[in-house]
């Protein structure tokens, strides 16, 4: 058997080659699962990964990645500061799902002033949505310390109540006929989180995704916080001897990561999705933390894995609608990813050694 | 006297590489049967690895050993064990929440049922002059009484040959007095005894035989009762060594006061601080003493604010810093080391400009607006790295790539360098090589002589009679009241130490 050795200093190498690695064993395996089921996997492989970019219906496709990255790299990066700190917030789909409430209750109420400021107003509620959920199991775990990852976890079945009511009751369309699901917000042009670009599928969620990723970019190299976040992560002790507060740092990252997953539940609710519904929620929340991985934890890597994860999503779809793929098979296959992606992560800071080509340490 | 004895166990042309290094290279010596045998040299040298072949953790590259006239290449420890080879660690492998016995029975092939092993233990604790109960729950047991659990566990298994891995680093002068009888009895009645450590009187006091070793080879064998330890220190060293200076400083003001300070432990099994009192002077240097575990850490924590208390309980240059965190006790000129170098006073995983910034950004003001200045803190790595002869290949390698005493030189220096009127250190240099540890002395005591008030907490009491104006002891969580060190014989520290912690009885029966 081989055995694992650490090295003296991280692979450099491995940190940028896991994520393509991962990409290609992903491609081997799912393969194989494809070929199992019956199905062409070249044919599967190149419908996933090809056609949504190069292929026959690419025009509306392409603009699709964006529309499914925006959201995906908006709560990833929330998430990323906070796994670097070592805080797992596990609920950012509970924190959408709150930042679209907050956010569509506000527009919804004042509905039908057409004022230039409705917009910007539900922003910041929708952002104030998330981080208000994300803060109980943030001040939970400070106080009592409690399981940041159980409690966030858990609220997210809460909000999904929460959504459930809202849609057949509090927020509901009064001219809906009866149906559940608020006013849609494509007839509320002051409320509307329109395209500004379509062919590229950019809306106010693309734009904020893209300036967070950069933001946060220079966070974590530029600015003291983001060094007092790496180093909580990897050093527990030499961050309180550096001076860094535990409960301060929790309620900071459990915040940042509930406002961003809100602002992604608020532009989604405004725009693709136009209405709060029971169904509202995708999984954005839960695939953001695969992206969170796949990016390495870096902002700039994520927004290129969020990019890659849409693609798995648009070219998913193509592949359970043109070639009867059902869906569980295109889930497995982003999970595999993940699953890939995280073996092939020992090697940056492992490698292969035979057996007694080193003594016990 | 030696040659008459027969020999147990013999090493020849031994040598072991591991990537980069090569831990022993054609290392021979023999053992006879009762032999106190000391295998000496510095943090480094290569004596760890070569127990370690010896009982059989570490597989030699090449070389033979022959035990009782026998080849002999253990595969594994419990082979070793079976054929009379035991060890006792430096570091003890016990389970805090299990009793002595429960500890004692976990290290064995077949355990007896727990009355006869109980039984067992206490016949040969009482044989050997090493008092313990079996039942007691080893996390309350002291360092001391922690070793003597290993002991008697290798006892339990009469083993022919004893190995010893720097057995007196937790052990107070009387209790260091107490294990040499132990040893001496164990040798008489035919067990011999591998001794390591780079302690030049225990071993003058106590081995018939040495073999010393420098960066892996053997550079000497003598009789350590025929020469002077200072001759074995330049053998093991290689080179002559410098004694520090003492600069003449000015005693000025206070600059530290601690008053009554008492503190809960955060870490489990640890020792609470009860009223800890104590004051140091501008250009002074207090040393701290103690055996491991009597609240070292913990005073460290409540100094560098780590570890909250009421605001007056500690004073810097007179304003009160106890309720003050790290951060703002280094602006008002505190600042503190830590013991553990991988994870506390160091990230391990961060390059060392990131590990610069970790504690000198406030003093060397590091940050505008709250972003860093890189530059600024690779600048002061670099300065860091060449004023304390850091070997390293450059600031942007991670720390754990550095040997110990090259990051604990960084370390050294990067508190050091910082201009602070109080300097709080804990083990300065725990396992450091000799010329490294006299270099950190030495900037110790200088820095002390530019107006700097010093506490070193160490438990290398050689150290801290080196280094330190005033001596005082820790001890189960209090401090002896702080004494002028100029004066003080061993056994005075030994008693303020605790003594032998209710050990001399046992051998009083004995004798």
């Amino acid at each position: 058997m081989f055995r694992l050795e650490k090295r003296p200093t991280p692979s450099k190498f491995w940190l940028y080659a896991t994520p393509p690695v991962a990409v290609i064993l992903t491609m081997i395996a799912g393969g194989i699962l494809f070929a199992a089921m019956g199905k062409n996997p070249f044919e599967v492989i190149r419908t996933i990964f090809w056609d949504p970019v190069f292929g026959e219906f690419a025009f509306y496709l392409r603009g699709q990645l964006l529309v499914k990255a925006g959201p995906l790299i908006l709560i990833a990066i929330g998430l990323a500061l906070g796994f670097r700190a070592g805080i797992w917030n596990i609920g950012a789909e509970g924190q959408y799902i709150m930042g679209a409430i907050f956010g569509a209750a506000v527009g919804l109420a004042v509905f039908p002033t057409e004022n230039r400021l409705i917009f910007p107003v539900m922003v910041i509620a929708g952002a104030f949505g998330g981080w208000l959920w994300a803060m109980i199991p943030a001040i939970l775990k400070t106080r009592f310390n409690t399981n940041e990852i159980l409690v966030s976890l858990m609220l997210v079945y809460v909000a999904e109540t929460i959504l459930a009511k809202a849609s057949t009751g509090f927020l509901k369309n009064p001219e809906g006929m009866g149906f559940p699901g608020s006013r849609n917000f494509s007839s509320y042009p002051a409320a509307q989180n329109g395209f500004i670009y379509e062919p590229l599928g950019l809306h106010w969620g693309g734009v904020a995704a893209l300036v967070t990723g950069v933001l946060a970019y220079i966070l974590l190299t530029r600015h003291q916080a983001g060094f007092q976040i790496k180093l909580a992560g990897q050093a527990p002790r030499a961050a309180r001897f550096h001076g860094v507060s535990p409960a301060r740092l929790v309620v900071l990252c459990m915040g940042i990561s509930g406002a961003l997953a809100g602002l992604a539940g608020l532009f989604e609710v405004t725009g693709p999705a136009g209405q709060i519904s029971i169904d509202f929620n995708t999984g954005y929340g839960f695939t953001a933390i695969i992206v969170a991985f796949l990016g390495r934890l870096n902002p700039l890597g994520i927004v290129l894995a969020g990019f890659l994860m849409a693609l798995t999503y648009v070219g998913g779809e193509m592949a359970s609608t043109n070639l009867g793929l059902p869906d569980a098979a295109i889930q497995v296959f982003q999970g595999m990813l993940l699953f890939f992606l995280l073996a092939v992560d020992v090697l940056t800071n492992y490698r292969f050694r035979l057996p007694f080509s080193v003594g016990a340490k | 006297m030696t040659t008459t004895r027969p020999e147990l166990l013999r090493v020849e042309g031994i040598t072991k590489a591991y990537p980069g290094v090569v831990a022993n290279s054609d290392v021979s010596f023999a053992i006879s049967e009762g032999e106190i045998h000391a295998l000496l040299g510095e943090n480094g040298a290569g004596k760890s690895t070569m127990v370690k072949m010896i009982y059989g953790l570490v597989r030699p590259d090449t070389g033979t050993m022959t035990l009782r006239g026998a080849a002999y290449q253990p595969a594994k420890p419990a082979e070793a064990r079976r054929l009379g080879v035991a060890m006792v660690f430096q570091h003890f492998s016990l389970f805090e929440a299990l009793n002595v016995a429960e500890n004692v029975a976990l290290g064995m092939e077949n355990p007896p049922p727990m009355r006869e092993l109980a039984a067992r233990i206490r016949a040969v604790s009482e044989e050997y002059g090493l008092p313990l109960d079996p039942s007691r729950m080893v996390g309350d047991l002291s360092a001391g009484e922690r070793q003597r659990v290993e002991i008697i566990r290798c006892l339990l298994q009469d083993p022919k040959l004893l190995i010893m891995d720097e057995p007196t680093s937790v052990l107070t002068p009387q209790e260091v007095e107490i294990l040499f009888k132990t040893l001496r009895q164990l040798s008489s009645e035919g067990t011999a005894i591998l001794y390591i450590s780079h302690k030049l009187e225990e071993i003058k006091s106590l081995c018939d035989e040495a073999t010393i070793l420098r960066r892996g080879k053997v550079v000497a064998t003598c009789t350590p009762r025929e020469r002077t330890a200072r001759e074995m220190a330049e053998l093991m060293v290689g080179t002559a060594l410098k004694t520090p200076e003492r600069r003449q400083g000015q005693k000025g003001e206070v600059a530290l006061g601690v008053s009554d300070l008492s503190a809960a432990s955060p870490i489990p099994f640890g020792t609470s601080l009860k009223g800890v009192s104590f004051t140091v002077a501008k250009g002074e240097v207090l040393g701290i003493a103690g055996v491991a575990g009597n609240g070292q850490d913990e005073l460290l924590l409540a100094l560098s604010g780590e570890l909250k208390a009421a605001a007056d309980k500690v004073r810097v240059a007179g304003n009160a810093v106890g309720d003050l965190g790290p951060v703002e006790r280094r602006k008002a000129g505190l600042v503190a080391a830590p013991e553990d170098r991988y994870g506390h006073a160091a990230a391990p995983d961060m390059s060392l400009v990131e590990n610069a910034f970790l504690t000198a950004g406030v003093r060397k003001g590091l940050t505008k607006n709250g972003f860093v200045d890189w530059a600024g803190t690779r600048a002061f790595a670099e300065e860091i790295i060449k004023a304390y002869d850091v070997r390293t290949p450059g600031p942007d390698v991670a720390a754990r790539a550095l040997s110990g005493g090259n990051l604990q030189k960084f370390l050294m220096g990067r508190e050091l360098m910082q201009g602070a009127a109080v300097i709080v250190i804990n083990q300065p240099t725990w396992g450091v090589d000799a010329a490294a540890a006299a270099q950190i002395r030495q900037s110790i005591l200088d820095r002390a002589g530019e107006g700097a008030a010093v506490v070193v907490i160490s438990q290398d009491l050689d150290e801290l009679l080196e280094v330190s104006d005033t001596f005082a002891v820790l001890n189960e969580g209090r401090l002896t009241k702080p004494r002028p060190t100029e004066g003080l014989t061993m056994d005075e520290i030994g008693l303020m130490m605790g003594g032998a912690h209710g050990m001399e009885v046992a051998h009083h029966v004995q004798a």
